[in-house]
């Protein structure tokens, strides 16, 4: 079958409330991509994104594909945006089956945060008010669970009291990203947490603290995914994405036994001969830090419920362990990218760019993933 | 404490508005017999559009729960209990909802619990208290 490459990358500056425009960020974030594939606008014949542009609240997705393919002059032969996918990176599936089927031959991915600068200018940015709340919301807001850290703790604490999982195990999620975010130059937190800290933060909702949760970020991420047979066109590294999944059974926050990083996870393999064990390094969705561990159980790294244990101590996930996870400080040091950040630093660590951050012994396979809860993406990455 | 509104529709006015007769109402299947939440005109089970609401026992257990401690709006009243509570009688379904009249630290999973209605307007919101 064709297949389907990750190959220029970018990323605009990270930071919080930005005054540079959204669709400027994006800019930024698609030069470098390009730049680095030595590819040239006209060459990007698609675009894909999620969640399209947002209008009730724009600072979650300032900029849609549509508005990118008419600012940037791009002659698009195929294009999609929109919310209704697997999460974040079922942008860059939808690109993958793109180019597989010859669509398009180099699809522009891209996914643009705005949320903190939006939150900054109200009178740019009007926060939505509604009278009333309906769909999935209805069965959450009325009894004030509002926020995605209210429904990933349920999940969350279903694991302390059935696992046993102690708040100094789910600490090492944060405590590594945080170390990682040192070394990447472009992470929105570069400065160490001690557990210390993180046992004496307040509590956001249990058993999630503070430091459990990433914060809003503005930025523009890009992953250009080329055809098989137009990436002699590049010159940068191309990286495989070797398999892909995005199982949902209940979209729902609450009325699945499982969240959907374990359908997700178990079909992930189903795709490709690799194994667990041929993986070098993961970047797990972590918007709330317990999200990286339920991962790590629905790839089957570990048994379900193990997963705390897994990572007792922080060894295991550390730059230099068996296992490195989020080696550019994932979302809770590396800042709210939404989901697009974890390929982004799979790819950067395929190709040995990782510079200070760098797995050692040459990883060659990596797997990224984004959202976990009603839906979930993962992607299985090799240069091979 | 103020609640958001549900926007009530055809199929989900029976169960926010169960209460006013003191009612847990949960749209059920009548082919299957199997219950169907969030209510739809269909069932996920057998495909059947002979959905109809039905009352439930309104007791039930706390599946997972948490302690809210952020005020995600002005004037939100901290702690308090998110829970997910299965319900007797109706397998398969969740509820999310609030457990009250107990202190916060008091609640845990496996915790049995009965339906209390909060009116505010036409929506009678299922919350949960604990029962011995
Ligand atoms: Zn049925």
């Amino acid at each position: 079958m064709a297949e389907a490459y990750i190959t220029g990358i970018g990323q605009s500056e990270v930071g919080v409330r930005l005054e540079r425009h959204p669709l400027l960020l994006t800019l930024d974030a698609v030069r470098e991509a390009l730049d680095e594939a030595g590819l040239s606008i006209d060459q990007i014949d698609g675009v894909s994104t999620y969640p399209g542009r947002v209008p009730v609240f724009l600072g979650f997705s300032p900029v849609g594909a549509d508005e990118l393919i008419d600012a940037l002059g791009i002659r698009a032969t195929w294009h999609a945006g929109g919310g209704e996918i697997s999460s974040q990176l079922g942008a860059v599936v939808a690109a993958a089956m793109a180019v597989k089927t010859g669509a398009a031959r180099h699809v522009l991915c891209f996914r643009t945060v705005y949320e903190a600068a939006a939150l900054s200018r109200p009178d740019e940015y009007p926060p939505m008010r509604k009278k009333t709340v309906d769909g999935n919301s209805q069965w959450f807001a009325p009894f004030n669970a509002m926020s995605p850290a209210n429904w990933t703790a349920q999940y969350a604490m279903r694991h302390v009291k059935r696992y046993g999982l102690t708040r100094e195990q789910l600490a090492q999620i944060a405590l590594n990203d945080r170390a990682n975010g040192v070394r990447n130059p472009r992470a929105l937190v570069r400065k160490p947490l001690t557990l210390d800290e993180y046992m004496s933060a307040r509590m956001v909702s249990t058993p999630l603290c503070l430091y459990d949760c990433d914060r809003f970020t503005d930025a523009s991420t890009v992953l250009i995914v080329s055809a098989g047979d137009a990436v002699d066109e590049v010159t940068c590294t191309p990286i495989r994405i070797a398999a892909f999944a995005g199982t949902v059974e209940r979209h729902s926050w609450d009325q699945a036994e499982w969240m959907s990083c374990y359908p997700t996870g178990e079909d992930l393999w189903k795709q490709t001969d690799y194994t667990p064990a041929d993986v070098d390094t993961v970047q797990f969705y972590d918007g709330f830090s317990f999200q990286a561990i339920t991962w790590l159980e629905g790839l089957g790294f570990c048994e379900r419920g193990e997963g705390g244990r897994f990572i007792e101590g922080g060894h295991r996930i550390a730059l230099d362990g068996e296992l490195p996870m989020n080696t550019g400080g994932g979302q809770i040091a590396g800042g709210r990218l939404h989901g697009f950040g974890f390929a982004h630093e799979a790819v950067t660590q395929l190709r040995g760019l990782g510079g200070e951050r760098q797995v050692s012994n040459n990883p060659r396979v990596a797997v990224a993933t984004s959202g976990g809860g009603p839906l979930a993406t993962a992607l299985l990455l090799a240069n091979d | 404490m103020t609640r958001p509104v549900p926007k009530l529709d055809a199929v989900n006015r029976p169960f926010w508005t169960g209460g006013a007769d003191g009612e847990l109402r949960l749209m059920r299947c009548q082919d299957c017999k199997e219950f169907i939440h969030p209510p739809r005109p269909v069932c996920r089970h057998c495909l059947s559009d002979r959905v109809a609401p039905e009352a439930v026992a309104g007791t039930g257990v706390v599946d997972t729960f948490t302690v809210n401690y952020q005020p995600w709006a002005p004037n939100m009243e901290v702690p308090f209990v998110i829970a997910r509570v299965t319900i007797d009688g109706a397998p398969g379904v969740y509820l999310t909802t609030n457990i009250i009249g107990c202190e916060p630290d008091a609640v845990d999973i496996g915790d049995k619990v009965r339906v209390s209605f909060e009116q505010q307007g036409e929506i009678h919101y299922p919350l949960f208290e604990k029962v011995d």
